[in-house]
């Protein structure tokens, strides 16, 4: 799977080029703060899509992690 | 050891922690928000003191009903808050994954799966904890209306301060380590992040819309927000670090049977 450790099987910890983190953090760190951006704001501080289906869906997560919600 | 795998495990665990902070949330806060919403609409005839919108009535509490899509309270607290959770809690399994899979092998001596849980734990002393001391949550009945965008950027901006400070403080401490010690690190990279965020805190503005909500139930709920997301980050934190001590074993016996075979 990696050869870094293959290549060291000591107590040396392998770690993994920022160059080969940097894609997969860039697309999915994408993705979770879109994600959280509709579960905590979204229809509240401002609204896309407009209307508030989003807003009373998740409303009580909303309080619950601390947000502000209204 | 690759950021795929720390990317799967991390989704993996933040579906646990996701489906965890539901089941805390839903038996030991819904109660409380259920009081709130309770108290909201025996106070809704009365001259609102958390409302001050222009035509009188139209605010209409934790339904912000006008006009729009209604959603029943037996939805919100179960489907409703699951869906909060569930999306939360991925989305930071995610993003914990990857930072653990950056700081990997870059935090002094401490084996994968410790790096991990240490990355969970910070997370939520810089994400949640520290941010609920100057902006903490409020239930239904608390907020004026006109404020939520102010207050939502006051918070956010507060968060990325404090995740900011969190990551320089480790720097900071790693580095010291290097050439006085552990203790004294530990003393530099603590004493910098509680020093620029006492001062932070203090420089933003200050938030107070309470009115005479009740103190018992603010309280009670507040604590039950405290509990659902360290219960989220707790579980995050286990399970992906248990995940990520298991895959590191794994690939070590693999490279330590590699190595005997190529000595034969
Ligand atoms: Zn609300």
């Amino acid at each position: 799977m990696s050869q870094t450790t293959a290549a060291a099987p000591t107590v040396e910890v392998p770690s993994i080029p920022l160059a080969e983190l940097a894609p997969w953090a860039l697309f999915f760190g994408l993705l979770a703060v879109l994600a959280i951006v509709f579960v905590s704001a979204d229809q509240g501080a401002f609204s896309i899509p407009s209307g508030n289906a989003i807003h009373e869906w998740v409303h009580d997560g909303r309080h619950l992690l601390g947000y502000p919600c209204h | 050891m690759t950021a795929r795998a720390f990317l799967v495990r991390g989704l993996l665990a933040g579906l646990f922690a996701g489906i965890a902070a539901f089941a805390v949330g839903y038996f030991v806060a819904e109660p409380q928000i259920q009081t709130a919403i309770n108290y909201e609409e025996s106070h809704e005839d009365a001259p609102a003191t958390h409302t001050h919108s222009g035509d009188a009535g139209a605010e209409a509490g934790h339904h912000h009903d006008e006009g729009g899509t209604v959603v029943s309270r037996h939805n919100q607290r179960t489907w409703g808050l699951l869906t909060g959770t569930l999306a939360i809690g991925i989305a930071l399994g995610g993003i914990v994954a990857l930072v653990a899979a950056g700081v990997l092998g870059r935090i002094g001596a401490l084996s994968p799966g410790q790096s991990t849980a240490l990355v969970a734990l910070l997370g939520w002393v810089a994400v949640i904890l520290v941010p609920f001391l100057k902006y903490p949550a409020n239930p239904p009945a608390i907020g004026n209306a006109d404020t939520i965008g102010s207050r939502t950027t006051e918070y956010f901006v507060f968060m990325v301060i404090s995740i900011v400070v969190t990551v320089l403080s480790t720097m900071l401490a790693l580095r010291v380590r290097d050439h006085y010690g552990t203790y004294t690190g530990l003393l530099a990279g603590v004493g910098l992040f509680v020093v620029v965020m006492v001062i932070a805190g203090q420089l933003m503005p200050t938030v107070n819309e309470v009115g005479d909500f009740p103190a018992d139930t603010l309280w009670y709920f507040r604590r039950a927000s405290l509990i659902t997301s360290a219960t989220m980050w707790a579980v995050l934190g286990a399970v992906l670090s248990g995940l990520v001590g298991r895959l590191y074993s794994r690939e070590q016996s693999i490279a330590a049977r590699r190595a005997l075979a190529a000595s034969l």
